[in-house]
């Protein structure tokens, strides 16, 4: 079984990459930087770091938006943080970004009004999830603490996809589960035990 | 539910090996930089602070290779500082496994660079390293590992540094660096309150309450040791042990 890890100029891929070799040591997991390096795949791993504008452009440059498209029809995809915010509507970063528009809802900037809390802008840190029932959440156990950075988020967390929430000043999405689409704020490949547990059920999710 | 501070052991690197040993138990080679992250790991570091002192370019490399043999099997944050002084520097640090560059004298000689590096990278991998000093009745930047006065204000250092696309400032008290005498709380506070980012407290643990006073009293996000972690005094657990019973959220 073939973990293809996306190559599109953002993103820490060597961390994703060595923690999905611990976590599904029985997989074969290869960078792909061209789309039609996919169709061999039967998981994808979408990361990203830095701005959401950054990374939709880089996706797009490289023709992984339809190719991506293509593959969740049949196949499981992960999304990492600034992977996760790619698939939504629109974000408010520099002054509006659209993004990939496969999951309905916006990606805005923590308001500095936290600060009067004490809370700071990334946050950036460990906190603790609450997690939906589901397979993905397999062996996690309730307010389980994932490794996050970021200082934009959605607060959408009403919408059908909110797999997991946490709170910093208010409460935020923090994974998000729809179709074959399965995507986290936080970083599993740097939240020690949990995060390594999150990406072996991945492997073995069948949607 | 909030999100936990954290305690972050520092360790000084020089061609690719841990210098100033280490000295806890059930490590066969103190100045293997895996095997040291892998034992911080264990104690339940938050994260891991590198700090580069290879002098040399041959050296670089080797730091490299470092990097991306820790990140292969300790999944918590990494942080290299140290020596960074072009784009490219941290685009190699990054692509070998760290998830986070300090940026020190480099910021002060060149300010534009901390701005180029966040554009091109993101601000939640840069962080800034400030060395400050009291003189007089505030705190100056020094550079060089404290040698070098540069007569800039601390404070206004690091808010220009936020500014200019930092996501965190790591923070060195000179005067309080290897006296074990606890954190400057009035620098820290000052600082803290000063950036929206978050502030890592560094320079002076002595024991465990002065993690404690770092949070409370400094207002740090924070906190980083390297003596009391490295010579066995205290372990990480016993760090978090101390501050969850002070009331400080920690990760368990």
């Amino acid at each position: 079984m073939i973990v293809g890890v996306i190559d599109y100029g953002m993103g820490n891929l060597h961390s994703v990459s060595k923690a999905l070799e611990h976590a599904g040591p029985d997989w074969d997991v290869r960078l792909i930087d061209s789309p039609d390096q996919l169709a061999a795949c039967d998981r994808a791993v979408l990361p990203g770091v830095g701005a959401m504008g950054a990374c939709v452009q880089g996706i797009k440059d490289a023709g992984f938006d339809t190719a991506l498209q293509t593959f969740v029809q049949t196949k499981p995809m992960m999304g990492v943080c600034v992977g996760m915010q790619a698939l939504f509507t629109r974000g408010d970063e520099s002054g509006g970004v659209e993004g990939l528009d496969w999951v309905k809802g916006e990606i805005n900037h923590f308001p500095t009004s936290i600060r009067q809390q004490g809370l700071k802008i990334p946050h950036m840190g460990w906190n603790q999830i609450e997690h939906h029932d589901h397979a993905l959440f397999d062996g996690i156990a309730p307010g389980e603490r994932f490794y996050f950075v970021h200082s934009f988020r959605s607060v959408d967390v009403g919408s059908p996809y909110v797999a997991a929430t946490a709170i910093h000043g208010e409460r935020f999405v923090a994974a998000i589960i729809q179709g074959n689409v399965f995507a986290t704020q936080f970083h599993p490949e740097k939240s020690q035990h949990a995060g390594l547990t999150l990406y072996s059920n991945f492997l073995n999710w069948t949607p | 539910m909030s999100v936990a501070k954290r305690i972050i052991p520092c360790l000084d690197v020089a061609d690719g090996r841990v210098v100033k040993g280490v000295q806890f138990v059930d490590i066969r080679d103190a100045g293997d930089p895996v095997a040291v992250a892998r034992g911080y790991d264990q104690q339940g570091a938050d994260e891991l602070t590198f700090l580069d002192i290879t002098a040399t370019h041959e050296g670089r490399d080797t730091t490299f290779q470092m990097v991306e043999q820790i990140a292969s099997e300790v999944f918590i944050p990494l942080t290299v500082g140290g020596g960074g002084r072009e784009v490219n520097d941290i685009r190699n640090l990054l692509n070998h496994g760290a998830d986070k560059v300090g940026i020190n004298s480099a910021a002060v000689s060149n300010p534009e660079f901390v701005k180029a590096a966040a554009d091109r990278f993101g601000s939640q991998c840069i962080v800034v390293a400030i060395d400050a000093k009291q003189v007089g009745e505030h705190w100056e930047i020094f550079t060089h590992g404290g040698r070098k006065p540069t007569g800039i204000n601390a404070v206004e250092w690091a808010a220009r540094m936020v500014d200019y696309g930092a996501g965190e400032i790591l923070l060195t008290s000179m005067d309080r660096d290897g006296t074990g005498d606890g954190f400057d709380l009035a620098l820290t506070r000052a600082i803290s309150d000063a950036v929206a980012v978050p502030v890592i407290a560094s320079g002076g643990v002595g024991n465990l309450d002065h993690l404690v006073d770092g949070v409370t009293l400094g207002g740090a996000e924070a906190v980083l040791a390297a003596s009391i972690f490295h010579f066995g005094t205290y372990t990480v657990a016993q760090a978090k042990a101390t501050m969850a019973a002070a009331g400080i959220d920690v990760r368990l």
